[in-house]
């Protein structure tokens, strides 16, 4: 992969927690004698991708899938095991803090919901100043006022509410106050997790025409972690499908949602209800999602795939590529017996 | 012919300091043995409310201000507290949200199905057991006899929503309110958990009254749906008519925000603003200010649920 086209490359990305607490907690027996044991939450396994620049990557996958943790490890919120993240060619996975300033100003978040990430003690105007003051300490008032109002008026939130605090907003007000933090410095790259989760239907269509709106107009470049499907088929330029931290498919969006490969893909795809549609027959896991601290071997779907034989219960697949220009990591699909 | 169950023109108000808000406003609808009706709306349409009030769960300072619930051909918004608890776990079972929420996690799972049972009818302990196992089996639930000697923490989310299933069918309801029942579960559970619960309506002959917010979930399982809004039903019909085609502005326009309802990429059709606070409902139609079709009587006229064609009714001027 040529990492200077692309705007944020991930190598072999690994992030693992410990969640072993103290030295008495990690003593355990084994054979009569007493050692110490580390247990790690392996939220992300080996997941390298790319996003191009100006379009949508989706990640999707179901709780505790590891979909936030990678937002968060290519933010830097999170420093990576092993693995590297490029900015544009840079790598931004080992840098200081002083060194990722210039990064910050390019890359901004939006978080799920946004009556926990507003600070309820500052106002529209507290909220919206201080990246603008910390970023760009030479910036007149006036300046800072104008840019405020500009961005406000952007994302459809009246400048006269400026003064105003978070709670006298409404769930779907309160977002578009989130979007607006995350626009402030003009970023090149959002990631947005789970931003339309916490509202109410109409109030999604709102938000999500305002996040495509602004995505033509400022030329920006989303990575959008959801696990909303219907929402990823429609903003989406590629899919990143996660099952417990490994990627198991990455496509166009239409490939995805025409022509699914990964057996897991396609069980999540026929789960979703779809209005106005008779019930189809949707396909059934067996068992459940195993925990990321005793990770199955192998393939980590293979304990619940109907395809699922010795080679996957040894090997761990690797992303391939297909004919059709996506990646899938399975045995099943390379042997071409998972065909449904 | 009676319905199983039946509301009729039910109020619920809040007494709050500064005077009683209404968060149910004059709503109607019914349900026949075995069928399937979905309760659908954003929140604080009141959609909770509604099934709680069916078995009279409403706490202080909510009260039934007017209207009658029939179950049976009882009029049970007579009944006492006592004669409630007869019907409500016993003949209607409620099924909540959060599966974390709902089960006691200091005692296993067998002895708080035991406990439910023995809470409704007199039999030994043993028995009790025997009938658990038996329904812990019919919600498919993998290795039941274990399950029973559990604690809620050794539970999946999906599995405890199962258990949660289980309990409600101790009795053989004859009715089940499912609030929300899979909006904590991620798809492929939740596709389980729907999957289920239609077949247990099928199986046991019983009534469901599913309050969802997802309208895709709604018209998968149920026969009937209810749209709510600021406390009433604005649009009621068989659900494969009011996807398909919907009457009211309101229901028109939650359907096409859906992504899916057009083309990926194109802009999606939005309702503007959103929905009034109980304390300032706008005069007329609720719906109004957030209406395309508003003309002068729908800010002053209150629009009644009446029948438009094709089985559907709908409480809009403009239709």
């Amino acid at each position: 992969m040529n990492s200077n086209t692309h705007l944020v490359t991930m190598n072999n990305v690994v992030k693992h927690f410990d969640i072993s607490g103290g030295l008495l907690d990690q003593l355990t027996l084994k054979g009569g004698k007493p050692v110490f044991e580390k247990t790690t939450v392996k939220a992300v396994n080996n997941v390298s991708l790319f996003v191009n620049p100006g379009e949508t990557l989706s990640v999707v996958g179901e709780s505790g899938c590891g979909k936030s943790t990678l937002a968060r490890v290519i933010m830097g919120l999170y420093p990576p095991n092993s693995g590297q993240i490029l900015y544009r060619g840079a790598r931004i996975d080992n840098l200081s803090h002083g060194d990722w300033m210039p990064f910050r100003k390019k890359m901004q978040m939006i978080f799920q919901d946004p009556y926990a990430s507003l600070n309820p003690r500052k106002t529209v105007r507290q909220t919206l100043e201080e990246p603008l003051r910390f970023h760009n300490p030479k910036m007149t008032t006036a300046e800072i006022a104008d840019k405020i109002a500009d961005v406000m008026e952007q994302v459809g939130v009246d400048p006269a509410w400026i003064a105003r605090y978070p709670h006298e907003f409404s769930g779907g007000q309160r977002q578009r106050i989130s979007i607006a933090r995350g626009l402030i410095l003009d970023p090149e790259f959002i990631v947005a997790d789970e931003p339309v989760s916490a509202l109410d239907v109409s109030i999604q269509a709102q938000i999500l025409n305002l996040l495509m709106d602004l995505r033509d107009k400022r030329n920006l470049t989303y990575l959008f972690i959801t696990h909303d499907l219907s929402v990823v088929h429609h903003i989406s330029t590629r899919v990143a499908v996660l099952y417990l931290g490994t990627l198991c498919e990455l496509s166009s969006a239409k490939d995805l949602f025409y022509d699914p490969r990964h057996p897991y893909t396609r069980a999540l795809l026929s789960a979703i209800p779809k209005v106005g549609e008779q019930k189809a027959k949707h396909i059934k896991l067996k068992g459940e999602v195993p925990t990321p601290v005793n990770l199955p071997s192998g393939c980590v779907f293979h304990g619940r795939c109907v395809y699922a034989d010795d080679r996957c219960a040894r090997e761990v697949p690797v992303l391939q590529e297909l004919p059709n220009g996506s990646f899938v990591a399975c045995h099943g699909v390379e042997e071409g017996r998972a065909m449904p | 012919m009676s319905h199983l169950l039946e509301v009729k023109d039910m109020e619920v108000k809040f007494a709050l300091r500064f005077g009683d808000i209404t968060a149910i406003d004059g709503v109607s609808f019914s349900l026949d043995k075995g069928e399937r009706l979905g309760l659908v709306g954003e929140s604080g349409a009141g959609k909770s409310v509604t099934g709680f009030s069916i078995i009279n769960l409403i706490s202080k300072p909510g009260y039934i201000a007017r209207g009658s619930i029939w179950f049976d051909g009882k009029r049970i918004s007579d009944y006492s507290d006592t004669k409630m608890r007869r019907i409500r776990g016993n003949r209607i079972a409620m099924i909540f949200q959060d599966p974390m929420m709902t089960l006691n996690p200091v005692f296993t799972i067998g002895f708080q199905m035991v406990e439910t049972l023995r809470a409704h009818q007199s039999i030994s302990k043993a028995r009790a057991r025997k009938i658990a196992l038996e329904k812990l089996k019919k919600v498919q639930i993998p290795s039941p006899e274990e399950r029973l000697d559990q604690y809620p923490h050794e539970l999946s989310g999906g599995m405890r929503q199962r258990i949660i299933i289980a309990i409600s069918l101790l009795a053989d309801p004859a009715i089940i309110i499912a609030d929300e029942p899979t909006t904590a579960l991620d798809v492929t559970i939740q596709a389980e958990i729907m999957d289920l619960l239609q077949e247990l309506c099928e199986t046991e002959n019983m009534g469901l009254i599913l309050i969802t917010h997802d309208l895709g979930v709604v018209s998968q399982v149920t026969e009937k749906i209810a749209v709510m809004y600021a406390g009433k039903i604005i649009e009621y019909g068989p659900t494969a008519d009011v996807v398909h085609a919907p009457v009211h502005p309101y229901t028109e326009g939650l359907i096409g925000s859906l992504p899916g309802a057009i083309a990926p990429g194109e802009e999606l059709k939005q309702i503007q603003g959103m929905m009034p606070n109980l304390t300032s409902i706008p005069q007329g139609c609720a719906f109004n200010p957030r209406c395309h079709l508003c003309q002068d009587i729908c800010t002053t006229k209150v629009p009644i649920l009446e029948d438009k064609g094709n089985g559907i009714m709908a409480a809009c001027h403009m239709k």
